[in-house]
């Protein structure tokens, strides 16, 4: 696939929507600006209805922005029907074609092009190899399973060669087990064709595991943008730091920085006999691979996950004792 | 939220760049209205100031009529006790067919009293009760001896419309029945309450709004009915043959155009509180489909009446409909009835043009069909997954349409294309050829097709469509290539609904027809009113082969070629 990549640049981006009960409208996106490198696998990450399709949708060109101007590569793109852009969408539901078998749907887009017979035969057969579904062209939609119906609709997507993949929580109807096979999948799928990929979620481990960038979104606004590691160790608020793994905040007094919150991640503190914040446990429970544990500093809750309790000393519910947390391990908040 | 114009504006500049799309639309709206709504409008125009001058003047001449207001009086009437009982029959039929368990031989009559008033002409019903009821009716002339019965008038036109009527609401009731959760019934009888407790207490509020809704459907159609009345009414005069009696008998256009407001105004208004009322809340209070298969009643006491009684009703209805085609037969209607003779059919062919009667219906719905079927899918297609300027307009035409009693329109096509357009000439010669038969009968079946349409459209997943979108399909291409193939039994079934309902249409073809077409229905409403029983029988028996032969096509079809099955095979 020799073609030159392109990023995708939203500037300024919102979009309005009326609720339908009270007729009044709101921001479903508001003022949103990415920069999503050529090659990269970013993904949208954020609570439920917070405007993670309607951005997507936005790029693939389903709705139309209200505010600003979105981009593909340095063109832009606002004035371009879905069809006209060079973009290719995953849907949630699959959506394959129901009256056709696996060949004429990913051959679908091919033929729309105009590409010659042969080559269709040979690109969609290339792209079946791809998503090891050889063998399969002739079956209809409703005999694969749920799985492979994905592996179509990805193939589908990717035979058109597109500069931008985008997906809409595509693995959100699969098992537990099949989900992570499958994001493994689609991971090393992008890479092999080294594709711009903006992906849609809500589950922040598919998120981590796939992603170059992570951009969390809250209430139609993009909280952070960054790798997963920046957005782990270093979030930007209280939002992401409790939306992105468990999070336990405390005032920056604790340790002589008042003014800031500390954010300590459960498995960032331990319990020991002195040498830190005084605590009393008030649950302790033992869960396989670490022990749960949740004391009061003060009138703070604070959450712990001690790793290889089999070696450690165990505080039972009642017990004083001392939470330990080292600086280098937490982070800091303005508050 | 100054800027929120953007996103329109985007909407629609992505809409022109697509010229399918909007030279479509622009057809579609032009086509509505000039063929819907200007036939209505010339109609308020020329009962305002049909005489000269704007006023209330011919509908002061037309209240003083004594005909028009009694006519009015009769027609709600019957629309009334008509409507109450094709609600309650339906409601008895849909209750036994959900709720208590049937026998095969019973769930076989009610399967063919569901499909009867689908292919059957409309007056079929009208001459089997002349026959049997009538002064010289078999039943009551020779099985009990009564030499003066007169099947003619207010009866007549109730029991024959509620045996044609009832079947819809047995449909209607019969989908909301079995949406009911039977958890809220069985949990209503599990604190106490009597099987006839559960029915008056909880089944009967779930469905008062369908029930409204049943009625109010029923009533509109009824009182837009031509055929029956024409035929069984006798001297009793609806508003339907009213206004056709002005226009061919009195000659007085613009009085029947008032009238013709009247009728309109009086559907319009059931329409309206049927459409935006009743609809709505038979939607809220029946959310969601049953979560498990109801027990279904067994207790005999119960099952028994109730069976019995709804498969004498079948029979009857049944028997009624086998009637026209044995009467085609008999030799001497109402007086000797072996042996059996086809004389009538030769005659059909021979002197009265039957060959050419056939041939002019045939291939004007022939032609009709697939216009109306694949127009109906693009405004469904439109209304349903497509969003734009004029979309409510659209919408609400093609449903209007539905509002409007074939008289109505009959008339209105009379005063707005007789002389062109506004009366400028302009279209002048659409009068009167083929082509505005055509257009009538596409728009008398537009709103069922339409309806059909929609309703199988919202159950494919827009993302269906948008996929293809996506990979580079314009919409005319989305249209073909996915969602036509997806609701292709609909579209089949649309057309052979649309053929049916062309071929077996009267109301508002009868005024517009020319004597260089002869139609079937024209021809065996002529020959009913003369009292030429056999050859209206003979007439209606062809149309009723025809009919259901088209069906039965379609269900062949469908079995072989249809969506399902392309699905499903292997
Ligand atoms: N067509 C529409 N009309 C009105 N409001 C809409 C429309 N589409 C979405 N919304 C609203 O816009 C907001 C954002 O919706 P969106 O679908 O983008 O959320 P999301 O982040 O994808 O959520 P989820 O994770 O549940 O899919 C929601 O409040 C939603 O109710
Ligand atoms: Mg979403």
């Amino acid at each position: 696939m020799e073609k030159v990549k392109k990023g995708v640049r939203l500037d300024h981006i919102s979009k309005i929507y009326k609720d339908p009960k009270t007729d009044k409208e709101f921001y479903a996106v508001k003022d949103t600006s990415l920069d999503i490198e050529p090659g990269s696998f970013v993904t949208l990450l954020g609570p439920s209805g917070c405007g993670k399709t309607t951005t997507l949708r936005m790029i693939a060109g389903f709705e139309s922005p209200d505010e600003g101007e979105i981009y593909l590569g340095d063109e832009p793109i606002n004035e371009l029907t879905p069809d006209k852009r060079d973009t290719a969408m995953v849907f949630q539901s699959y959506a394959l074609l129901p009256h056709y078998n696996v060949f004429d749907n990913v051959a679908y887009g091919l033929k729309l092009r105009k590409v010659p017979q042969a080559e269709i035969k040979e690109r969609v057969s290339r792209v079946l190899g791809l998503v090891e579904l050889e063998g399969m062209e002739s079956r209809m939609t409703n005999q694969l399973s749920g799985g492979q119906q994905q592996r179509v609709a990805l193939a589908r997507a990717l035979v058109i060669e597109p500069s931008v993949l985008l997906f809409d929580e595509p693995l959100s109807n699969l098992d537990a087990k099949l989900r992570v096979t499958m994001r493994t999948e689609i991971r090393r799928i992008q890479q092999e064709v080294g594709i711009t990929a903006i992906y849609v979620t809500h589950d922040q481990s598919e998120a981590m595991a796939l992603s170059d960038n992570i951009i969390i979104m809250s209430k139609g606004v993009v909280e952070q943008m960054g790798s997963p590691q920046e957005i782990y160790y270093h979030p930007k608020n209280e939002f992401v730091a409790d939306f992105i793994g468990e999070a336990n905040f405390l005032p920056g007094d604790y340790i002589g920085k008042p003014g800031k919150t500390i954010v300590l991640r459960p498995e960032s503190g331990y319990l020991a006999d002195e040498g830190g914040l005084p605590c009393k446990v008030v649950l302790s429970a033992f869960m396989g691979s670490y022990q749960n544990y949740h004391v009061m500093v003060g009138e703070h809750l604070v959450k712990l996950q001690e790793y290889n309790p089999k070696n450690k000393k165990i505080y039972n519910v009642g017990d004083e004792c001392c939470l330990v947390f080292e600086e280098a391990n937490v982070h800091l908040l303005e508050a | 939220m100054a800027q929120s114009k953007q996103g329109a504006a985007l909407d629609r500049k992505k809409l022109l760049a697509d010229p399918i799309m909007v030279t479509t639309i622009v057809l579609l709206i032009t086509f509505l209205t000039l063929f819907v709504l200007y036939p209505l409008a010339i109609l308020l125009v020329d009962s305002f100031v049909g005489d000269g001058s704007f006023g209330l003047s011919i509908f002061k001449r037309i209240f003083n009529m004594p005909s028009f207001t009694k006519a009015i009086g009769n027609t709600l009437k019957i629309g009334f006790v008509v409507g109450i009982a094709s609600t309650l029959i339906g409601l008895l039929f849909a209750y036994v067919e959900v709720y208590v368990r049937m026998g095969k031989l019973t769930g076989g009559l009610f399967k063919v009293v569901s499909m009867l008033p689908v292919v059957s002409p409309p007056f079929v019903l009208s001459l089997s009760m002349i026959m049997l009821f009538g002064k010289a009716g078999i039943i009551t002339r020779y099985l009990l001896h009564i030499y003066d019965n007169s099947v003619y008038g207010y009866w007549g036109i109730v029991i024959v419309q509620t045996l044609t009527f009832f079947p819809v609401c047995y449909m209607m009731l019969k989908g909301l029945l079995r949406n009911i959760d039977p958890s809220l019934e069985e949990a209503a009888r599990d604190m106490g309450a009597s099987r006839f407790k559960v029915f008056t207490s909880v089944t009967l509020p779930l469905i008062l709004p369908g029930l409204g809704n049943a009625f109010l459907v029923t009533f509109i159609e009824s009182i837009a009915d031509f055929a029956n009345p024409m035929i069984i009414g006798g001297s009793y005069d609806t508003l339907a043959t009213t206004i056709y009696l002005q226009i061919t008998g009195a000659y007085d256009k613009p009085g029947a155009a008032a009238m013709a407001v009247v009728l309109l105004c009086i559907t319009l208004m059931m329409f309206g509180v049927q459409k935006y009322y009743l609809e709505k809340k038979t939607a809220a209070t029946l959310t969601g489909k049953a979560s498990r298969a109801r027990m279904l009643i067994e207790d005999k006491s119960v099952r028994l009446p109730l069976t019995i009684l709804c498969s004498l009703v079948a029979s009857f209805v049944i028997l009624m409909y086998i009637c026209v085609p044995i009467g085609s037969l008999f030799p001497t209607w109402g007086y000797s009835f072996f042996p059996f003779t086809f004389k009538w059919y030769q005659l059909v062919f021979t002197r009265y043009k039957g060959f050419k009667a056939f041939k002019d219906s045939f291939v004007l719905s022939f032609i009709s069909a697939p216009i109306t079927a694949l127009l109906s899918m693009i405004i469904s297609y439109l209304v349903v997954k497509r969003n734009f300027k004029g979309k409510g307009f659209i919408e609400a035409v093609s449903m209007l349409a539905m509002a409007v009693p074939g008289t109505v329109l009959g008339v209105g096509y009379i005063r707005g294309f007789a002389g062109g357009v506004f009366h400028t000439g302009f279209l002048e010669e659409l009068y009167g050829t083929a082509a505005i038969l055509v257009i009538v009968f596409v728009v008398r079946s537009l709103p069922t097709g339409t309806r059909s349409g929609i309703s199988a459209l919202r159950q494919i997943d827009k993302s269906i469509e948008e996929s293809a979108y996506d990979m580079g399909a314009n919409s005319f291409k989305v249209f073909m290539t996915v969602t036509l193939p997806l609701i292709k039994d609909s579209f089949l079934s649309g057309l052979v609904t649309s053929f049916v309902r062309s071929i077996t249409a009267i109301s508002a073809i009868i005024l517009l027809v020319t004597p260089q077409f002869l139609l079937i229905t024209v021809q065996i409403n002529e020959f009913a009113e003369k009292g030429s029983y056999g050859l209206a029988c003979a007439f209606a028996t062809i149309l009723i082969l025809i009919t259901y032969g088209a069906v039965l096509l379609m269900n062949l079809f469908i079995k072989h070629f249809g969506t399902s099955k392309a699905l499903k095979e292997d």
